[in-house]
């Protein structure tokens, strides 16, 4: 099996609370990420696409439709903006499971739209010290 | 079972050209991968096996090294990958046909059925991995 993997990065803003809890509930489960005026990470995207490759190119996406794709829907998205201002997130905490589960969403309906590969999974690096994957590992 | 990888890095230029193409298909095809290039590649090798039971080594690190620097680093470290060697005459090296080209190598150069995946690394945002079926 054989995949090819491009590396992406964005800043943005996020506040991780659930709307109905209380500020001191919010506070008990997300700890100083529930700070209600906000925080931010430099997040790293690995977006992993699989599928056949087209021999007279030599390959599975190219890597500039993967790039376009990745700005008009991810970067110019979310990049130096606060999360939890885009619809995904109205109903859902911005965690970095769910902005994984999104993301991966996004970029899966998206490449099958647009080539013949599938994307397989979607690691987020929020931090040196955390990050989360959406999708098959192999 | 027991996974162990090494990595070695090495550089090379190359670029996308089909030969039946003219100069300006290829660049209209590649777009500026038509154009000689290079990269700092780094090359990821993964071992699956157990490991001997008076060694406790699945393979000596220092026999794979040797492998590594016979058959990747002499073969293509300061090389052009189109004028220097014979892979890519008739496909662009692509990353996913230099990787497959790498795994083909490796194979024949590795005891049967050690290998377990490679990874190899374009630049910091771009790699591929080829991952062999579990035994």
């Amino acid at each position: 099996m054989i995949e090819l993997t491009c590396r992406y990065a964005f800043p943005a803003a996020h506040i991780l609370s659930q709307p109905s809890f209380s500020a001191e509930e919010n506070l008990a489960i997300y700890g100083k990420c529930a700070n209600p005026n906000g925080h931010g990470h430099n997040y790293e995207v690995e977006v992993t696409v699989t599928g056949p490759i087209d021999e007279r190119t030599g390959r599975i996406l190219s890597p500039d439709l993967l790039d376009r794709i990745f700005e008009e829907r991810v970067g110019s998205r979310f990049a130096r903006r606060l999360l939890n201002d885009d619809e995904a997130f109205r109903d859902r905490v911005p965690t970095t499971e769910n902005i994984a589960l999104v993301i991966h969403k996004t970029l899966s309906d998206e490449v099958a739209k647009r080539s013949s590969a599938e994307v397989v999974r979607v690691r987020i690096v929020e931090t040196r010290h955390n990050s989360c994957i959406s999708g098959a590992i192999s | 079972m027991i996974r162990i990888t090494r990595a070695i890095d090495f550089s090379a230029s190359l670029r996308y050209v089909r030969p039946e193409l003219s100069d300006d298909d290829n660049a209209a095809l590649f777009g500026s991968r038509a154009r000689h290039h290079g990269h700092n590649y780094r090359l990821e090798v993964t071992l699956r096996g157990e490991p001997d039971s008076v060694t406790g080594m699945v393979l000596n690190l220092k026999d794979l090294q040797q492998i590594l620097d016979d058959e990747i680093m002499a073969r293509f470290d300061h090389r052009d990958l189109n004028l220097d060697t014979p892979y890519f005459e008739k496909d662009p090296p692509s990353p996913e046909n230099f990787a497959r080209v790498i795994r083909r190598i490796l194979i024949a150069a590795l005891p049967d059925g050690m290998l377990d995946r490679i990874r190899l690394q374009q630049d910091a945002d771009l790699w591929v991995d080829v991952i062999e079926p579990e035994p």
